[in-house]
């Protein structure tokens, strides 16, 4: 059940219209003239922003599969072993309920852990943990047990690792009251959405889209935390709202471009914490643009599409124009032939073509 | 494994031979046991709803252990906690106001029967998945160990947690990683109403937390002091950093699983054969033989216990309940600014 290893030897992604190996933020045709930003991977802003944590806090301390030796199955931790000693970089045992109630318990007793699990799929094996103890003690005991950890994991498709190692699952999680969950989709929300996770004293749940490891783009030297509370506008446009989250923004983004080449300014938003969610920008664009896609690797039915479509519906149904649209995940498990996987996902072409049906 | 020779685990413990320890033991157990008789009633007049599992039968286990723990010490427990939670000293009324659901309850009635928590006396519950409690245990022992902090964290579970993937994780970690944990396994030969040998090809649970290393042995859980003398041993040993220890504590529940339970899975003639062994009828027998009990002290006891009884129910029916409004406080806490 290994994940796949994205530094060593992770099956290539050669075609050219998957391996869109640029990152969002770099995309943009605006980008600021800092000469002091460096060019930075995803993996690495991630590993910076875990650095940061172990030099500014003592109690932060990281546990989970290879996280030590092996450097991390997406090689995110690589290095930090060597720095911090296996203490703080704790190798767990093939142990996902036990190592993420450790995690739990440790929090309870004071501690700051930061929780690795490998991919989405093996969360399943600590959802007891997750579901009937972080999420719950809090309300459960009167207030009295925080639980201030912060679970990070790998999630989505794209990489032909098939059924159990695809799937997009935090829209399950994103159910559960009681937990926080976000999606960093930026270089700058991979480097400034875990310190802000850390000072929360409930459960932080971090979805990192498998394909956005090794994207790349410039960071800001000084790039430090952000705000985990609100969503963001990637781009501003006023005709239709493209609505997304993860690693589906960059071929929501790319779907703007196409679109924008046809005169339809499409406003995309970065949704970045699926719970809670920021009802008020999503809202506050449907009412200027009156016109929604919603992107979502998950599947369609009972998610997290539905419930934003919900939302809108029940709060701005009479400023819409058009029926919300859906581009979501064929509702199959993710395949492992390349062809059959990439008719699964969402793409670029269907989003446009979805954006291009609401405008009419 | 490593297990005591019966010289070894009879060996007297501190304080728990001294008469007056006796009576306090004797009186703790009576405690419970009065205690829980009295849910039973409030139960059946439906002033406690929802489930209810009694501890009646097994309250040398939990009145034993906590003889062995600091203050400091954190515990983590089962769903069947009425016992645990008085042994460790969480307050009554606080116990009796979370069973009625009232905002005066250890957990503001949002917890009940089963979810008693109360930080100050490092009760942390109260899990009502059979083994979910486990992963916790460990995790606070590992914080501890972290941190250099001398403290042993006591994990109650029952025999039926023995049969779930958590348990034999959290024996791995806690064995791999030598963390400063006390295991007491209630061996009551019912997981619900699944007998320990229709359930488990291993039934010596002893022998299986040795599999992982850790020293570990069975104590007759019927026995008040036997049950001191193995915790304070394991608890002394694990303090001094000896790594985990487990307590296979042999028991049985006189009642039901829950209230719910018609009980129909066990001879009755198993039951009266285990209640002959009532650990309060015997430590009663055994202190007034001994001549340490009158039937004067006896009666003190009952009357003094009634009285707290009496008081925990007039403070849970005076209390007032949580505000609807604050129906969704504590799901989040409030954000640091």
């Amino acid at each position: 059940m290994n994940a796949p290893v994205a530094a060593r030897g992770t099956p290539k992604t050669t075609r050219a219209t998957r391996a869109r190996q640029t990152h969002p933020q770099s995309a943009q045709p605006a980008q600021p003239a800092d000469q002091s930003a460096k060019q930075v991977t995803y993996r690495e802003a991630l590993r910076a922003a875990l650095r940061e944590a172990l030099i500014k806090d003592e109690r932060v301390f990281i546990m989970g599969e290879d996280v030590g030796r092996y450097g991390g199955c997406y090689a995110v931790t690589l290095g930090l072993l060597e720095e911090f000693g296996p203490e703080r970089i704790r190798d767990a045992p093939l142990s996902e309920s036990a190592f993420v109630g450790a995690g739990i318990g440790a929090a309870l007793a004071g501690m700051r852990p930061i929780v690795e699990i490998m991919t989405v799929n093996f969360s399943l094996l600590a959802l007891d943990q997750i579901m009937n103890n972080a999420a719950t003690l809090l309300h459960m005991s009167g207030g009295q047990l925080n639980v201030p950890l912060v679970i990070r994991m790998a999630t989505g498709a794209g990489r032909q690792v098939a059924a159990q190692h695809s799937h997009s699952l935090e829209g399950w999680y994103a159910h559960i009251p009681g937990l926080r969950v976000v999606t960093p989709a930026t270089l700058e929300d991979a480097r400034g959405m875990l310190w802000t996770a850390l000072q929360d004293p409930d459960p932080v749940l971090i979805f990192e889209h498998g394909g956005l490891y090794n994207t790349s783009g410039t960071l800001s030297p000084d790039a430090g935390p952000v705000d985990i509370d609100r969503a963001a506008i990637r781009r501003p446009g006023k005709d239709v709202t493209l609505i997304t989250y993860g690693g589906s923004l960059r071929k929501t983004l790319a779907a703007a471009d196409q679109l924008a080449a046809e005169d339809i300014a499409a406003e995309v938003v970065d949704l970045r914490t699926l719970r809670p969610l920021d009802d008020a920008t999503i809202l506050d664009s449907v009412r200027r643009t009156h016109r929604v896609v919603i992107v979502d690797e998950g599947w369609r039915s009972g998610s997290l599409s539905a419930e934003v479509c919900a939302r809108i519906t029940e709060q701005a149904f009479y400023d819409l124009d058009a029926p919300v649209e859906r581009v979501c995940s064929a509702e199959v498990p993710i395949p492992y032939a390349w062809h059959l996987e990439e008719a699964a996902l969402p793409h670029a072409d269907a989003i446009a073509s979805a954006a291009r049906k609401s405008v009419g | 494994m490593t297990r005591p020779t019966p010289h070894k685990a009879n060996q007297p413990a501190h304080a728990a031979g001294d008469a007056a320890h006796r009576r306090e033991l004797l009186r703790e157990m009576l405690r419970i046991r009065r205690f829980e008789e009295q849910c039973v009633e409030l139960y059946s007049a439906s002033k406690i709803r929802g489930f209810l599992h009694l501890y009646i039968g097994e309250e040398a286990v939990a009145v034993g252990i906590c003889q062995a723990l600091a203050a400091e010490d954190p515990v983590v427990a089962t769903y069947r906690e009425h016992g645990h939670a008085l042994a460790r000293g969480v307050d009554m009324d606080s116990l009796m106001a979370e069973m009625y659901g009232k905002v005066t309850g250890c957990s503001r009635g949002r917890g009940g029967s089963m979810h008693i928590f109360d930080i100050g006396r490092r009760f942390y519950g109260g899990n009502a998945i059979v083994a979910g409690g486990l992963p916790l245990a460990v995790g606070m022992a590992l914080a501890d160990r972290m941190r250099g902090i001398s403290r042993v964290t006591a994990c109650f579970f029952g025999d039926g947690a023995v049969a779930e993937g958590e348990f034999h994780e959290c024996m791995n970690l806690a064995a791999l990683w030598d963390l400063p944990l006390l295991f007491c396994c209630e061996n009551n030969l019912y997981a619900m109403g699944t007998a320990l040998d229709r359930a488990q090809a291993v039934t010596d649970l002893a022998a299986r937390a040795g599999s992982y290393g850790m020293v570990s042995w069975a104590v007759d859980g019927m026995d008040v002091t036997a049950v001191e003398q193995a915790a304070r041993r394991a608890a002394e040993a694990v303090r001094g950093g000896g790594g985990p220890h487990f307590l296979e504590l042999r028991t049985y529940r006189f009642r039901a699983h829950s209230m719910y339970d018609p009980d129909r899975y066990r001879d009755k003639s198993e039951i009266e054969q285990w209640k002959a062994r009532d650990p309060i009828t015997a430590l009663t027998a055994q202190l007034k033989q001994d001549g340490e009990l009158t039937d004067h002290d006896l009666d003190v006891f009952e009357k003094e216990i009634a009285a707290e009884i009496v008081q925990a129910i007039e403070a849970a029916e005076a209390a007032d309940t949580e505000p609807l409004a604050d129906l969704t406080t504590f799901v989040y806490s409030p954000r640091p600014t």
